[in-house]
């Protein structure tokens, strides 16, 4: 296995309290596999993919607890610079809004070819080369002419792609990119998540895609793991996922995408408002939301369980996983 | 960039006509040009008038202002009270004040952006606290009163300075009236650097600089310093022009024979060409020093430069 | 020079020089949670919405630096209408041969060169501090702000012509300002000197006035208003000015405090309030040439002046603090 978080607990200390974002998650993903990470704002997907990185704000942050293993050996055991040399070479991330992710005072040239001073000591002159290779891999028209310029010379879609280049620099192991298109026009949206897709497959990398768009989802991921309130929900390979979900959580992300066909009916929406990771509910966090809610939801923590009519491993934390997959 | 400069330059002209006609006005309509001609007696209606034709003073004051103008561009700032050119006096009190300035915008620079950066990146910590605290103190306290206070104890009482600057005043003797000139300007310094820094330290920017595995030093000095002084240098360039003209209370503390000296004697005998001259390169100065601000800005913000 | 007018005071002041390790907090929670709905900084049901100056008294009661200046202030202005609650002596009554005397019993702080009881005078000079803060932050909130918000709001024309004269005002620095406008003025009370700072201080007020009606206007709930057919005066006193506001007070606070140290800085070099008002940058002045004997002649007073100033400072770092929505 590429990277296995296992049992991430993942607290803020703030003014008011201590907000519990991540809540024991386990997930994996191999190299040349596609993990989604599904979530509303707040679900902890972010975070746990902040902490995986090693940029997690301490303070205010803090890993309470749980492993990160990568390529076997956990993240958290190592030393702040033995940490830092893993960032950027073995596992990258792409982040949500590139212009404000991208140094506004430093060409993308620089931007780049920083990656190949930093991690492999070369000269200022042939990581400038670099990065215009980089910058035709990633297929941005007349590279070695625009490579001195500035992000806000770009459009969305073109500093997107320099996102991506920038974390390809040093073809790591794992790609985490956090929402990477949902900055960008629809239109840019498919070519963008395209060539993500195709480098991937290229050079065989793991990626993690973090979304909230289970358009997105369907056509690039092998898996999909549901977060809700720092917890995973639901995991499943993502065919089965979309055929019947095993969660009342999934199952209303899912009715809460227009369709076609449906046309004219009213549509469907998750009632009430994401927990308050100051306060969790006790019991199953889904509970003042469920349409299925009954006592037991109340009082007890639901485990992943198995979902053992399923051809295919996949887990759900509900009690009452059965009633949902067939209702 | 070209277009830049020039439309900068273009605005300059009409605030510096604006800002000279304002203190000519004042000096005189509101004041008595000739009163201080005729020495410490009230001239005699004769001399008087004489004077005041000499001087063209029975023009209407638009003519005077022009004249006035057309003189200051051929080099003329005209005569002081002791018979002097008044460029004579710009040229032994300028040199003199802008060594002060030059401490001063040291200070700023070295201990205002030092502690700006520390106390910014250890936000809310005792060093911050402490640190925020001493620039209200110091910016509370006028500054003539950190004057006299210094003077007091490190030249009168301690011993480690002369109290009073001999006339050649160089840098050695300007330590400390320099640090005095610079300390509320420092104050603020330092509490602009540290918002700046505090504030971009998160950004998006740094974080990615962060995931990309910079080491922390790299971090800091290539992604968030750049950045946050951005501010930092505006404030210190705009800051030039009011230091030479606040220079006036220190230079007068401390006995510097400089351009506060010089225009506080032209008031003191109510010299009119000598203080309209000075302020006049004063808030030459200030445009100028704003202008390189500008052109200072876009160097180091391209997104200005590409506007 | 405290009495310039700080380029990044005008407006950016707001955001720019954010004080206070306490409120630091808050933001640093918000970003990291940005993805929180129901985090800290929530909307949850429990919590009520308040308005940003119940919300910003609200946590004004509760910060020590805001209750400190606030009493010195109070105590302040006390003893500048009454100070003969707490000095029976008269400040002019002096004593030539007890000239630089050090503290004895009835005279605290000892006396100046010219044999005045130096505690009199201390309290007597809170006066002429207190009333050139109070009236040139009055005259300069009202003219700068009238001038500026109507700029902000009209732009145009109006709007071009008050920036250049702004700009001609910021290219004098204050302090020869002062020394040549009250140089030729004879009349030595405190009105020419409240005068002179309105004059040279209204363009600082008019620029953040500017700015804040422009932030304002371009708000949604405005542009809502306005589309309703809403008149300019009602969009402008019911929308506009509260709204609007909280800068100006944040700036008005802390040049108070600024324009009571240009007092004493312009009294100092012998322009400013001139014998026998009683002022602190006189007694300053006029206690340089003693310090050598008779320091308590120079601390005292500047001691009352820092403290007063400080107290404006920190009073209007308080509000700031309060007032800025970027903090909370």
């Amino acid at each position: 296995m590429l990277l296995e978080v296992r049992d991430l607990h993942v607290e803020f200390h703030t003014r008011e309290g201590v907000a519990k974002a991540v809540n024991g998650v386990d997930y994996s993903v191999d190299a040349g596999e596609t993990l989604a990470v599904l979530g509303e704002s707040g679900s902890g997907k972010s975070v746990t993919a902040q902490a995986v990185m090693g940029i997690l704000d301490v303070p205010p942050g803090k890993i309470t607890q749980g492993e990160i293993l990568f390529q076997g050996q956990d993240l958290l055991k190592l030393k702040e610079e033995d940490r830092r040399k893993v960032r950027g070479a073995k596992m990258a991330m792409i982040f949500q809004d590139a212009l404000s992710s991208l140094n506004p005072v430093l060409s993308v040239g620089d931007q780049l070819g920083e990656m190949f001073q930093v991690h492999k000591g070369m000269s200022r002159k042939d990581s400038k080369a670099k990065a215009v290779e980089l910058m035709d891999r990633v297929r941005i028209p007349a590279a070695k002419e625009r490579v001195g310029q500035y992000p806000h010379q770009f459009s969305g879609g073109m500093r997107q792609r320099i996102m991506i280049a920038m974390a390809l620099a040093l073809e790591p192991e794992l790609i985490i990119a956090d929402e990477p298109t949902t900055a960008l026009d629809v239109t840019v949206q498919a070519q963008v998540m395209d060539l993500l897709a195709e480098l991937q497959r290229e050079l065989h990398m793991g990626l993690i895609l973090i979304t909230h768009d289970l358009g997105v989802v369907a056509d690039v991921a092998d898996k999909i793991a549901v977060m809700y309130a720092g917890r995973i929900v639901e995991r499943a390979p993502v065919h089965e996922i979309y055929k019947a979900p095993a969660h009342p959580y999934t199952k209303g992300l899912l009715e809460s995408i227009p369709r076609l066909d449906q046309k004219g009916q009213e549509l469907y929406a998750i009632k009430g408002l994401p927990p308050n990771l100051l306060n969790i509910p006790p019991g199953c966090a889904f509970n003042p939301r469920c349409p299925l809610a009954r006592d037991r939801c109340r009082t007890e923590v639901p485990p992943l369980y198995e979902v053992t009519e399923s051809p295919v491993p996949r887990s759900s934390a509900c009690h009452f996983w059965k009633e949902c997959l067939h209702g | 960039m070209g277009r830049y400069v020039i439309r900068r330059l273009l605005q300059m002209i009409p605030v510096f006509f604006g800002a000279t006609l304002l203190i000519f006005l004042m000096v005189n309509v509101m004041g008595d040009p000739i009163a201080g001609l005729c020495g410490d007696r009230q001239c005699d209606p004769a001399t008087a008038a004489q004077l005041e034709k000499e001087f063209g003073l029975d023009k209407p004051v638009w003519q005077q202002y022009l004249t006035y103008m057309g003189n200051v561009f051929t080099g003329d700032f005209g005569t002081a009270f002791n018979g002097q050119e008044v460029t004579e006096l710009m040229a032994s009190a300028f040199p003199v004040t802008i060594r002060l300035t030059i401490v001063a915008i040291f200070f700023e620079i070295v201990i205002g952006i030092s502690l700006g950066v520390l106390t910014g990146l250890k936000r809310g910590r005792p060093v911050d606290t402490t640190v925020l605290l001493l620039t209200l103190v110091v910016i509370s306290v006028p500054t003539f009163v950190t004057g006299l206070l210094l003077q007091l104890l490190l030249g009168v009482k301690w011993g480690w300075i002369k109290p009073a600057v001999s006339t050649d005043a160089d840098f050695g003797e300007l330590i400390v009236p320099g640090l005095v000139l610079a300390s509320v300007s420092l104050a603020y310094v330092t509490r602009l650097t540290r918002t700046s820094i505090a504030e971009n330290k998160r950004a998006d920017y740094v974080r990615t600089a962060v995931a990309k595995g910079l080491p922390r030093r790299r971090v800091i000095t290539r992604h968030l310093l750049r950045n946050s002084l951005i501010p930092v240098v505006t404030f210190i360039g705009t800051d030039i022009g009011a230091l030479m003209g606040g220079a006036i209370v220190t230079e007068r503390i401390f006995n510097i024979h400089g351009v506060g000296y010089q225009l506080y004697q032209g008031i003191l005998r109510q010299n009119t060409q000598t203080v309209v001259g000075f302020v006049t390169v004063l808030v030459l100065v200030f445009l100028v020093a704003n202008l390189l601000v500008d052109l200072l800005y876009a160097v180091l913000d391209p997104r200005i430069r590409y506007a | 020079m405290p009495e310039q007018p700080q380029p990044f005071d005008d407006g950016r002041a707001i955001n720019h020089t954010g004080a206070g390790g306490g409120t630091d907090l808050a933001m640093d929670e918000g970003e990291s949670l940005e993805k929180t709905p129901g985090g800290p900084e929530g909307t949850g049901p429990d919590r009520k919405p308040r308005s940003l100056w119940s919300d910003a008294w609200h946590d004004l009661r509760r910060n020590p630096i805001f209750i400190i200046s606030g009493l010195i202030i109070v105590f302040l202005v006390i003893i500048s209408i009454w100070p003969q609650l707490i000095a029976s002596g008269n400040p002019l009554d002096c004593d030539l041969s007890k000239a630089q005397e050090g503290s004895q019993p009835g005279h605290p702080f000892g006396f100046n060169g010219q044999g005045c009881d130096v505690y009199t005078r201390t309290v007597y000079g809170a006066r002429a501090s207190v009333q050139v803060g109070l009236f040139a932050t009055l005259g300069v909130t009202l003219l700068g702000s009238v001038l500026g918000g109507l700029a902000g709001f009209y732009g145009g024309a109006w709007d071009g012509f008050l920036s250049r004269i702004t700009d001609v005002f910021f290219a004098i620095p204050v302090i020869l300002g002062g020394l040549v406008l009250l140089s030729v003025v004879s009349n030595n009370s405190v009105w020419p000197v409240i005068g002179f700072m309105v004059l040279l201080g209204w363009p600082q007020l008019s620029r953040i006035a500017r700015g804040s009606v422009i932030t304002v206007k371009q708000n949604d709930y405005v542009q809502a208003a306005r589309a309703l057919g809403a008149s300019n005066s009602r969009m402008m006193l019911r929308h506009i000015t509260p709204n609007a506001l909280a800068p100006v007070i944040v700036v008005a606070t802390i040049a108070l405090g600024t324009y009571i140290s240009l007092e004493a800085t312009l009294s100092f070099l012998g322009v400013g309030l001139k014998p026998p008002t009683v002022s602190w940058g006189i007694d300053i002045s006029s206690a340089a040439p003693y310090v050598r004997n008779a320091p308590q002649m120079l601390l005292w007073p500047s001691g009352a002046l820092a403290i007063t100033v400080l107290a404006f400072i920190m009073l209007g770092d308080a509000v700031r603090d309060a007032l800025d929505p970027k903090l909370r």
